[in-house]
């Protein structure tokens, strides 16, 4: 005899998601203090990401706050951790964890990043640089294959930020993005905030690398705020803090893309000293207004080829 | 050696990775600033993100435990258990695991010989809430048991059901600390033994009766009803066993029962 309790409805019945359009939207990291806020508002035309691992455990408050966001938005589905940019093969029982949820949540956008975390079995918790050569080019493009094929739909690609270079690298990183998109059919998801830190940092023009940047294939982008360091010599080094407000430089940037490309889905992202909701609100409601302008400008079909 | 491990451990990630949490190597000689600029504070900013990120990650998993030692003195404890133990998984939720034992032996911690357990007690906080989901037990299921064989009666436990048993007071240390209000003095020498779970969304913390603790870790085994009940009655002459099934049962720590030779 078995008097098994009633199973819950979501053991059984798979959830399934209305389909969100995310085009032209602007969105916001998705933060658990903000939920009540989010949900007391009701439906907002915004979209919402999330790092992907941490929705990975079995069940518990993530989940369902997840499943309350993913209900009435657009979610976006963003891996901090696949080691991409790594030389070792992709963790499979993480690439399984990664597919499932992309099953799950059916998330309007999911994207990764060129650098890896992960070394033989040390888990880093940072986003780490590697060379640009033909033989990272190579390892990484496998890779990226391998999670496209996982989650059966294309992934958008992360450009980094960067605080140092490799003697080894023998080609610039635009380059290299744009032979990985080439190569893998993957989209890209462009980090204006990172590309300035690391105009920054490596004393280029950001204008110049947006410039050479594979625009056509920007699926998504982020903005989000910096911090300023000194590097050895005395020089600014900005670093990628995410914690507070989109400097004006990198809104000026966002405003020349957009210019460009029309508009695409934007994220602001706000991973620590997280305001209350309305300032991260605000934060995404001005990204909204320069998509807005965007929309008579170039126009989107030609560029949407990779979203 | 494979041609692939070999390629692997001569990598710009081992090179890169070898000075990451040890402050006496140098910067990797494979990085550089641009245009013949030093690396070394270019490189300390990984160094730090890595460090700091991870302090971080241990602090999100015992508050109690930094509230009791006050922030700088964690962190300088957990900054060694970084470095000596960094995570082994990208999920940073399963992180943590040895950092109970590590407290036990941290020279520093020794006057509070009750602060490891109280991380144990934080440690399986957390993996109750993050595991699965599922209907705790209905007190209607026991009623449906002719009262002659409830002794066979085996019971599932919980994904969130974990036991704690301390020699100290370790559930009123951890409950006080995870509380807002300020924290008076408690004798700490009262060993208490602690049911977590998570019948719903809430993570529950219960200080379990005298004999609950053997009672319900012999229920986690799979031992019969009845065989619990000995152990725990051996161990506790006046162990109350119509309580302790009673708080079981509302605690939620069990989903299913059936009848031992099913």
């Amino acid at each position: 005899m078995s008097a098994a309790a009633r199973p819950m409805a979501s053991a059984t019945i798979p959830l399934r998601f209305p389909a969100m359009p995310i085009g032209g939207l602007a969105g916001t990291s998705f933060k658990h203090e903000h939920l009540p806020a989010i949900l007391a508002e009701g439906r907002q035309c915004c979209f919402f990401e999330v790092h992907a691992e941490n929705y990975m455990g079995a069940g518990g408050p993530p989940h369902r706050a997840l499943e309350a966001i993913r209900r009435d938005h657009p979610v976006s589905l963003h891996g901090v951790c696949m080691s991409i940019g790594g030389p070792q093969p992709l963790d499979k029982a993480h690439l399984a964890r990664f597919r499932n949820l992309v099953a799950r949540y059916e998330p309007a956008l999911v994207s990764e990043h060129l650098a890896w975390s992960t070394h033989e079995t040390t888990y880093f918790n940072d986003l780490l640089p590697l060379p640009y050569t033909e033989a990272t080019l190579g390892r990484v493009c496998d890779h990226i294959d391998e999670v496209q094929e996982a989650i059966g739909r294309p992934l958008l690609l992360e450009n980094p930020s960067t605080y140092l270079a490799f003697r080894e690298s023998t080609m610039s990183e635009t380059d290299f993005i744009r032979a990985v998109a080439s190569r893998t059919g993957c989209g890209l998801l462009l980090d204006i905030n990172n590309v300035f830190v690391s105009a920054t940092n490596h004393g280029f023009a950001a204008r110049e690398y947006l410039a050479d940047f594979p625009l056509s294939r920007v699926g998504e982008i982020h903005l989000a705020g910096h911090a300023e360091q000194a590097d050895d010599e005395g020089a600014p080094l900005l670093i990628d803090s995410h914690d507070g407000p989109v400097a004006d430089a990198v809104w000026k940037l966002f405003e020349i893309v957009i210019g460009q490309c029309g508009p695409i889905p934007t994220l602001v992202e706000w991973d620590s000293n997280i305001p209350d909701w309305p300032i991260l609100k605000a934060e995404a409601a001005a990204a909204w207004a320069i998509l807005d302008r965007g929309q008579t400008a170039a126009p989107a079909g030609d560029r949407h080829a990779a979203a | 050696m494979l041609p692939l491990e070999q390629t692997r451990r001569s990598s710009y990630a081992a090179a890169f990775a070898s000075a990451l949490v040890d402050p006496e190597c140098e910067t990797p000689a494979i990085v550089a600033g641009p245009a013949g600029k030093c690396a070394v504070k270019r490189y300390n900013v990984y160094r730090n993100n890595v460090t700091v990120s991870l302090i971080d990650a241990l602090a999100a998993i015992y508050p109690a435990v930094q509230r009791i030692t006050g922030v700088d003195f964690f962190r300088a404890m957990a900054r060694f258990h970084v470095r000596a133990t960094p995570p082994t998984s990208p999920l940073l939720f399963e992180y943590g695991r040895d950092f109970p034992a590590f407290i036990e032996q941290y020279e520093h911690a020794r006057p509070m010989p009750w602060l490891a357990d109280t991380a144990r007690i934080e440690r399986a906080w957390l993996d109750a809430y993050h595991a699965a989901d599922a209907e705790p037990l209905s007190p209607a299921a026991l009623a449906s048991v002719p009262p002659e064989r409830l002794g066979e009666l085996v019971f599932t436990a919980h994904p969130a059901t974990r036991i704690m048993r301390s020699q100290f007071s370790a559930v009123t240390i951890f409950a006080n600390n995870r509380a807002q209000e300020p924290v008076g003095r408690i004798d700490a020498s009262m060993p208490e033994d602690a049911l977590i779970t998570r019948p719903d969304l809430d993570v529950v913390v219960q200080h379990l009766p005298a004999g609950g603790a053997a009672f319900l870790t012999s229920l986690l085994a799979g031992q019969s009803l009845c065989a619990a009940a000995a152990l725990a009655a051996e161990s506790f002459p006046s162990f109350d066993l119509a309580a302790n099934i009673a708080g079981m049962i509302q605690a939620g720590a069990f989903t299913t029962i059936s009848l031992g030779e099913a």
